[in-house]
């Protein structure tokens, strides 16, 4: 290679660099708080239409009359909105040369969960080579999709190339009004993920927020809208079972699914956000709002969760029945561990003639952490023949933990079925005992106990999910039993 | 293979094992029989490694080892297996998936490679005729609605597939009927070996019926208070352990 080639290069490395979308995003940074000035920035750094902006300044002039809620069934100092910063370009990660200079704590995890070597040093930050090319893995993928009609964008993108969709659908299930975090949301919402099926199609793979480029760092406010048209079918995967550390406290994402007729939405979360040390400081406060709406006759929606992560979690994924025929479907893991508190179930509404629902809400806490599943199951007056069947189990380990249900009925016509099943139980000595006698040692032995509660809902993950989301629980749990 | 040396444990500061002396040569059958409250099941879980079990004197010598610096696990892991009373239930934990893990632990612990799927399946099939079970049992969860005979037919199959060198059978015939307890020691007599030993434990003459011991001892009040050979056993149903009670003055103390 001769000197004027690698200069050739290096000028070419370089005009990448200069124009590339990093470095735009880059040269911005707001100041912190909140205004309509800064939701105009916003929205200019982003490039966004006219309809986009009016909608976040809605949003923002709601809020200010709103007051943040306080009756779930945690506890945490106050949040001052005005120290927060709304918009901060992604934090440039450092660039390590191998995985030598990573904390060896992260790397243990990541080996028990079986990450592979490459996505290590993409999630640590290491610089990758060019045979691990994840932008033309993620090519590939968008090409294929293309193909089918399916849209899977950053949320940014569809509002400039889809706005029709965008009006048509962004809010109709969680409307700007709608809860305090929400509206915040939808004032300041950074960006996401967006996802069109067409009519008659069925998504080839499951779509994932991990394979998206340009998806780092949205972590704080992100927006996500999924729309199943008629006879569609979905499954989406959101997060990763690999610890993430986010300087950002405040997690206040919104995601709306929305199922014509005869269209399916299956959407699989994994949140293991920074818990907090074990002494409870520190940690992710992830209020989420997440509803799915179906629309058509026959069509469903289905949310399984496993949630490991965050000092606290408040979120209720929920359905709205309203297609006859409809049927949606909330399975849920949420373990708690040291100082963590979870609040955490569904709402099932149901509007349509034969709507039904099932929820499966398997809570675990360990340490100092304190559970609650709080549900809803409404059935409207006009909602004939509605089914409902719900069990709600509490997993106790160790005795300075807590686990609380909240079932809320409200029976609005008299032909639902609703079936309710609770069931609380410890991890005992005794049991533990049994398995160290058969050779297994503690750690393993709750592994066993707890991966045998929670695997009717692993069985809804898409199978390498549920592998890793197993061995999570195993690690989430570590240290908990002295 | 064992050797208790004037053992002494006690539960909450209760003092329940005054001084056991045992010694246990492979290929050997003990049975350890003695009234209520004597100590029976504390000398099986203290042997064990159950940790409320405290030992406050003595020595135990497992293979030359010394066991009560063991780990429970480590103790099952090197051959000692505890075929219990009250086996607990364990929801959600399949039978196979309970059998699996602790076999593929043991061969880990012995550096050797997990069994695969098929060879695993052909064992455990393999075993469970020995005691009588049907297929189905195995994704039930463990002990989860089990009759009495089934947890303890349970348990001799669990020790039929982990193989162990040191057996301790904790009450296993009570509760059985006569079908059930014919099974057990079926399978007791079938796992016999020179390389391996057995101690059970029990209240009742009854199970001797059917697995025939080298050595009888009694436990009386946390101590042995006589050995002797299988005709211990039948003189123990004929006169009753009260027979002991007013001679004991008179037994010497093995």
């Amino acid at each position: 290679m001769d000197n004027t080639e690698v200069k050739k290069i290096e000028e070419l490395a370089n005009q990448e660099y200069k124009y590339g979308f990093t470095t735009d995003i880059e040269s911005y940074s707001l100041p912190k708080g909140l205004s309509e000035d800064i939701i105009r920035q916003i929205s200019e750094i982003k490039d966004e239409p006219e309809f986009m902006l009016e909608w976040r300044l809605k949003a923002y002039r709601h809020w200010l009359t709103m007051k943040e809620p306080h009756w779930p069934n945690v506890k945490y100092p106050e949040i001052d909105y005005q120290e927060i910063i709304y918009y901060s370009a992604p934090k440039k990660q450092q660039k390590l040369n191998s995985l030598d200079e990573v904390d060896p704590e992260l790397l243990d995890t990541y080996k028990k969960l079986g990450i592979s070597l490459d996505e290590q040093k993409r999630l640590t930050g290491v610089a990758v080579d060019a045979v691990f090319d994840s932008v033309s893995v993620a090519t590939t993928f968008k090409k294929s999709l293309e193909e089918l009609g399916i849209i899977f964008s950053p949320f940014s993108e569809a509002v400039k190339e889809h706005p029709d969709l965008i009006k048509k659908y962004l809010g109709s299930v969680v409307p700007y009004t709608d809860n305090f975090f929400a509206t915040l949301n939808s004032a300041v919402f950074s960006d996401g993920s967006f996802v069109y099926i067409p009519k008659g199609v069925r998504c080839p793979m499951e779509l994932s927020t991990y394979f998206r480029i340009n998806a780092a760092n949205t972590g704080q406010f992100e927006r996500t809208l999924i729309i199943a048209d008629e006879g569609a079918y979905v499954s989406y995967l959101e997060g990763c079972t690999a610890p993430k550390r986010d300087e950002n406290q405040l997690h206040a994402a919104v995601v709306e699914l929305i199922t014509l007729d005869n269209a399916q939405i299956k959407y699989s979360t994994v949140q293991n956000w920074y818990p907090g040390d074990k002494d409870g400081k520190g940690g992710i406060f992830n209020f989420v709002t997440k509803r799915g709406a179906c629309r058509g006759v026959n069509s469903k929606i289905s949310w399984t969760q496993v949630e490991t992560g965050s000092a606290i979690t408040w979120k209720y994924p929920s359905c709205i029945l309203q297609g006859d025929n409809s049927v949606g479907e909330f399975y849920s893991v949420a373990l708690t561990n040291n100082h963590q508190q979870a609040d955490t179930g569904t709402k099932m509404i149901h509007l349509g003639k034969n709507t039904s629902s099932t929820i499966i809400s398997k809570g675990i806490s360990a340490g100092k952490s304190q559970n609650s599943y709080r549900g809803l199951v409404k059935v409207s007056r006009k909602a004939e023949n509605a089914r409902n069947f719900s069990q709600c189990d509490s997993l106790l380990i160790g005795d300075k933990c807590g686990a609380h249900t909240f079932p809320y009925l409200e029976i609005n016509n008299s032909s639902a079925q609703i079936e309710h099943e609770a069931t609380t139980s410890k991890i005992g000595e005794d049991q533990i005992f049994y398995l160290n006698q058969r050779g297994i040692d503690t750690e393993n032995a709750i592994g066993l106990i707890v991966n045998g509660y929670v695997k009717e809902v692993l069985a809804e993950l898409p199978m390498e999910f549920a592998v890793e989301a197993q061995k999570l629980l195993g690690i989430s749990l570590e240290g908990s039993v002295g | 293979m064992l050797e208790v040396k004037n053992l002494h444990v006690s539960i909450n500061g209760n003092k329940i094992l005054k001084g056991i002396n045992l010694t246990i040569n492979a290929g050997e059958i003990h049975a350890i029989m003695g009234p209520n409250g004597s100590g029976k099941s504390t000398l099986a879980q203290a042997l064990a490694g159950r940790e409320e079990y405290v030992v406050t004197d003595g020595e135990v010598f497992y293979n030359g080892e010394n066991l009560l610096e063991l780990s429970p696990e480590d103790r099952a892991r090197k051959g000692l297996f505890l075929a219990f009373q009250y086996p607990v239930e364990i929801p959600g934990v399949s039978n196979v998936n309970l059998l699996k893990t602790a076999l593929n632990e043991i061969r880990k612990f012995h550096d050797e490679e997990e069994l695969d799927a098929i060879d695993f399946l052909n064992l455990i099939k393999d075993k469970m005729k020995l005691v009588d079970l049907d297929e189905s049992f195995l994704k039930r969860s463990v002990n989860e609605g089990f009759s009495g005979g089934e947890k303890k037919r349970n348990e001799i199959f669990q020790m039929a597939v982990l193989n162990p060198k040191l057996a301790i059978l904790d009450e296993t015939d009570s509760g059985l009927d006569i079908d059930a307890l014919k099974v057990v020691a079926n399978g007791v007599n079938k796992l016999k070996s020179k390389d391996n030993a057995t101690i059970i434990v029990t209240h009742y003459q009854r199970l001797l019926d059917y697995i025939i011991p080298d050595f009888v001892h009694v436990l009386y009040d946390g101590k042995i208070v006589k050995s002797g050979g299988k005709e211990l056993a039948f003189e123990l149903e004929e006169k009753g352990y009260e027979w002991l009670k007013n001679g004991e003055e008179k037994v010497v103390t093995g």
